[in-house]
Parts: C-alpha cells; sequence; structure tokens
C-alpha cells in the first residue's frame, strides 16, 4: 500500500536562511504523529510545505503518491491553522456558512451548493456535537467552539488526512482534553491521518501513536516509548522532564 | 402634483433606474470590502477618476469612457504595489488617489475652462443622467452582477480566511484581482450618482448598516442591498421634491439608517 506521505531529502527555508535540513520521513495510513520541536524548529514550515503553500524547497515531497507540486486533491486533506480566532470577529457568517466553505475543494466553476452539500455540513455538525450552533454566528461562540467549527470546516470534505497546527494553544485543560479526544475518536473510527504540531508532548502522548521531533533536521521519528528511552530526549528535556513527560510510557 | 406624474417624468424614470443598479453593486461589493477592511478603496478609486474624467475632458472624449480604464488600471496599480512592493494596503491606496487627483488639478490648470465640467463630477447628479449612461450603467451593472454571483463562494472564504481559501484551490489572487477590477468600475458608475466626494459612502453605509442587523452573511447582502436601494430610490424622491442635491440626500439617509440600525442593536441587543 501506498503511504500517505512520502518526503525524502527535503529542505526548505525563507530568502537566505534554511529551515528545514534534509527532512525524510513517512507517513502510513492511521497515523496519529505529534509534530514537536523548539520555536523555529521549523515545524509550520513542513506543515505550510505539506499543504502545498511553500514555493522554495528542495527535495521530494509526496502525498497519496503524486509530487505535491502536481497535487489538486486538497478536499483529501483538512487543515487546522493555529489561530483559529484571528478571523474578524464582526463577520456575519453562521456556523453552516462557515463549516461549508470546506466543500469548496470538491466544488468546480460555478460553485454552486447542492441538497447533498447541506447534508455534509448537517452530519459532520452533529459528529462534532455542534447540531445545535448551526445557525448562530461564528462571532457569538467562545474560542472553543470556535475551535470546534473550524475542524468541523477541515471535516466536512471527508479528508483522509488531517493537518492541525497547535490547536489546543488557546483552549483551557478541560477543553483541551476533549478536543485531544474527539481527534483520537476521529483516527480510530474514521480511519483519518492525523499530524499535529504541538508543543505539549506529556498529554499529547496519551493520544498519539508517533512523535516527530524537530531541529531544523529529525531530531527524532518513532514512538512515544522509544523517545523516552532515547538519548534524544534527555539531551532536549533532561532527567526531570524526562520523567514528567513520559510516566505514562515507562 | 401627484406622485404619477412626477414619475413619468422621464429623467425621474433614468434615474431610479440607474440608480437602483449602482446602489445594488455598491451595497454586494461593499459588503466584501468592509470586511476586508478595505472601505477606504472607493475613496482612493474615486480620486483616481477626478483625474481620468479630466483627462477625458481634456482631450475632448466622453469621460467615463476614460475614467473606466484608467479606474481599472489604478485599482490593478494599489493591488500590485501592495503585494509586490510590500507597501502597506492604505499607503498604496493613499499614493494612488493624490497622484489621481494632482494630475486632474495639473489637467484642469492647463484647460481652457472645462472646470466647471469637471467639478460638477465632484457631487454628481443623478436626476442629470443621459440614456446612454443608464444603458452603459445597466449593461455594466449586469456583468458585475452576474461577476459576483459566480464567484460568490470564492469571494465570502476569500473575504472570512484567506490562507484556507488558498488551501480549497481557490485562486485567492485571481479573485482579488476580480474584486479590485469591479469595485473600480462600481466607483465609476457611482460618481453619477453621489459624486467623487461621496462614492466611499455609497459602498460603506449599506454594509456597516448591514452588519448591524444580519444573522449570516446572505442575510447581510440582503439588508445592504434593501438600503442602498432604498436609499437611492428615497433620496431622488427628495431631492425632487425639496429642491436639494440628490447624491448628498442618498448620503444622508443612508447615514439616517445606520443611525436606526445601531440604536435598534443597542435596544434589541442584537
Amino acid at each position: 500500500m501506498n503511504p500517505i506521505l512520502s518526503i525524502n531529502n527535503l529542505c526548505a527555508g525563507y530568502g537566505q536562511g534554511e529551515v528545514l535540513h534534509n527532512i525524510s520521513f513517512v507517513v502510513e495510513k492511521d497515523d496519529y504523529i505529534a509534530l514537536a520541536g523548539p520555536n523555529g524548529a521549523g515545524k509550520t514550515t513542513l506543515v505550510k510545505t505539506l499543504l502545498g503553500l511553500m514555493d522554495r524547497f528542495t527535495g521530494t515531497v509526496e502525498i497519496f503518491g503524486q509530487d505535491i507540486r502536481r497535487y489538486e486533491r486538497w478536499d483529501r486533506i483538512g487543515y487546522l491553522p493555529q489561530r483559529v480566532n484571528a478571523f474578524n470577529q464582526l463577520f456575519p457568517a453562521t456556523v453552516k456558512e462557515v463549516v461549508g466553505l470546506g466543500l469548496l475543494s470538491q466544488k468546480r466553476f460555478p460553485k454552486r451548493f447542492t441538497r447533498d452539500d447541506m447534508t455534509k455540513i448537517r452530519q459532520t455538525l452533529e459528529l462534532m456535537d455542534l447540531a445545535d450552533l448551526k445557525d448562530k454566528l461564528i462571532g457569538e461562540l467562545s474560542g472553543g467552539q470556535q475551535q470546534r467549527i473550524f475542524l468541523a470546516r477541515s471535516l466536512v470534505s471527508d479528508p483522509d488526512l488531517l493537518i492541525l497546527d497547535e490547536p489546543s494553544a488557546a483552549l483551557d485543560p478541560p477543553s483541551r482534553e476533549s478536543f485531544f479526544e474527539l481527534l483520537k475518536k476521529l483516527n480510530m473510527s474514521k480511519g483519518i491521518t492525523i499530524i499535529l504540531i504541538t508543543h505539549d508532548i506529556s498529554q499529547i502522548g496519551e493520544y498519539a501513536n508517533k512523535l516527530l521531533y524537530l531541529d531544523k533536521k529529525i531530531v527524532f521519528y518513532g514512538s512515544f516509548a522509544d523517545f523516552c528511552h532515547s538519548d534524544e530526549m534527555s539531551h532536549y528535556f533532561g532527567q526531570f522532564s524526562q520523567h514528567l513527560i513520559c510516566h505514562q510510557h515507562t | 402634483m401627484t406622485i404619477l406624474h412626477f414619475l413619468s417624468y422621464a429623467f425621474i424614470q433614468k434615474a431610479y433606474c440607474a440608480g437602483t443598479c449602482i446602489a445594488v453593486l455598491c451595497a454586494m461589493l461593499g459588503l466584501f470590502l468592509v470586511l476586508r477592511r478595505l472601505s477606504l478603496i472607493g475613496d482612493g478609486l474615486a480620486h483616481v477618476s477626478f483625474g481620468a474624467i479630466a483627462l477625458g475632458l481634456f482631450f475632448g472624449f466622453y469621460p467615463f469612457y476614460v475614467a473606466i480604464p484608467v479606474v481599472v488600471a489604478g485599482s490593478y496599480f494599489i493591488l500590485r504595489l501592495t503585494e509586490r512592493a510590500k507597501i502597506y494596503g492604505d499607503a498604496a491606496i493613499g499614493i494612488v488617489s493624490s497622484v489621481g487627483i494632482a494630475s486632474g488639478v495639473i489637467l484642469a490648470s492647463m484647460s481652457n475652462g472645462f472646470n466647471v465640467d469637471l467639478f460638477s463630477f465632484l457631487f454628481g447628479n443623478i436626476l442629470a443622467i443621459s440614456t446612454k449612461e443608464v444603458f452603459l450603467s445597466l449593461g455594466l451593472s449586469l456583468v458585475v452582477l452576474l461577476i459576483i454571483l459566480f464567484l460568490y463562494h470564492d469571494l465570502l472564504s476569500v473575504t472570512f480566511d484567506e490562507e484556507f481559501a488558498k488551501l480549497t484551490g481557490v485562486k485567492t489572487d485571481r479573485i482579488n484581482l476580480v474584486l479590485t477590477f469591479l469595485t473600480a468600475i462600481t466607483v465609476v458608475l457611482a460618481i453619477k450618482v453621489v459624486g467623487i466626494m461621496l462614492v466611499s459612502a455609497l459602498l460603506i453605509l449599506p454594509a456597516v448598516t448591514a452588519l448591524q442587523l444580519a444573522r449570516g452573511f446572505k442575510a447581510a447582502m440582503m439588508i445592504s442591498t434593501l438600503d442602498a436601494i432604498v436609499s437611492v430610490l428615497s433620496g431622488i424622491t427628495l431631492s425632487f421634491f425639496l429642491d436639494i442635491p440628490a447624491g448628498a440626500t442618498i448620503v444622508l439617509i443612508n447615514a439616517a439608517f445606520f443611525a436606526m440600525a445601531l440604536l435598534y442593536k443597542k435596544t434589541m441587543k442584537v
């Protein structure tokens, strides 16, 4: 079976500076990968490359077996950006209208929504326990609710791969836990492959099956249990943090 | 004078017809512009049209035929300055609009007597619209309206979240270009209704009024359109009966609607 993602010798950067150096890894179907690393490690640059938003890179990036530069089936990839609340809070769009924007990747000119599309939007909102909010304005919702709405927007096209950029940064601990639970449910029940950028590797270790630790190059890629016993772990986190992060894996 | 008698005047019929079309365009485009914080692009392009109309009058061409391509070019220049030269959008609008005004002033000073014509464009006069201008307004309005309807979801997506729109395959650069061109055409048409000085009001006021009341983007578009049509039609009517300038009356009615919507929102906590 072809891997979902196959990256070979990827080097990428902005201007003169190289942010990613010689990155190679493979993502298999049903993987739930936590992508971690210090600030400036190149996590967002890697995600932007996977989303086709970076022009300047060398090496090969294949997504669903196809070169990313020629890839067109963006409806198979869902993306939840880092700052979901960066939009204009006075924007008069309803939850239904916002979620519907996720379907545009499947549409050809002239882009018109059918009855089937409306059913998809309703079903996605139901899956996310958001059906009651469908007619609310997006700006009226709490940060946690907005986060779930944007996740619904990424899921409405029924993607095979979901990429999330620090989705838990603006959430309080209970909302964070329920959000990670929801992602795990999507990974297990719907078979969606997940790549999630996070700084909180102690918590995500309970949900993700692999860790990709980046610091401009790949420091570690494998299971959490292996990471906890690795020299890289001791080097980056020290003995005390190692205990806090790894208690559930040792 | 009965209302039917008033409606039988050809110039009133032409003013109603062209005014309604232009009101619809301003209301729809204004919503996208306001939400993208590009409200003042209307003002900037109106200033460019001042220079373009002066150019037309200077060489003896029909002013709108010169204004439309020049203002479209000005809008393209604003977009490119923002994207390529990495200049802030408001600064790019400021540069292009001041060049437009300065060119108009120089051409007016070099001319022999078209100053009166040029300054009549500053405040517009929909009651003096010619049959040719009505057809021009109808034709261009239809084109702009069709483009908005066909690109509705792309425009909405780019306005709400440009990065996500790009990820869903929306050609965001192309959509931005289309929005800027449509605005340029609409601004030139709206000059006949309210004049260069008040064009931005026709783009901004119906949109911000709708934003006080609407629950949903489609609803916002409908309220904005309704507000613009009612203001233009009642403004034309009042200006006729009270013998006051139509453009200014339309803008003040629009402002009154906005104040009422704001009051309603505060009172009803919509």
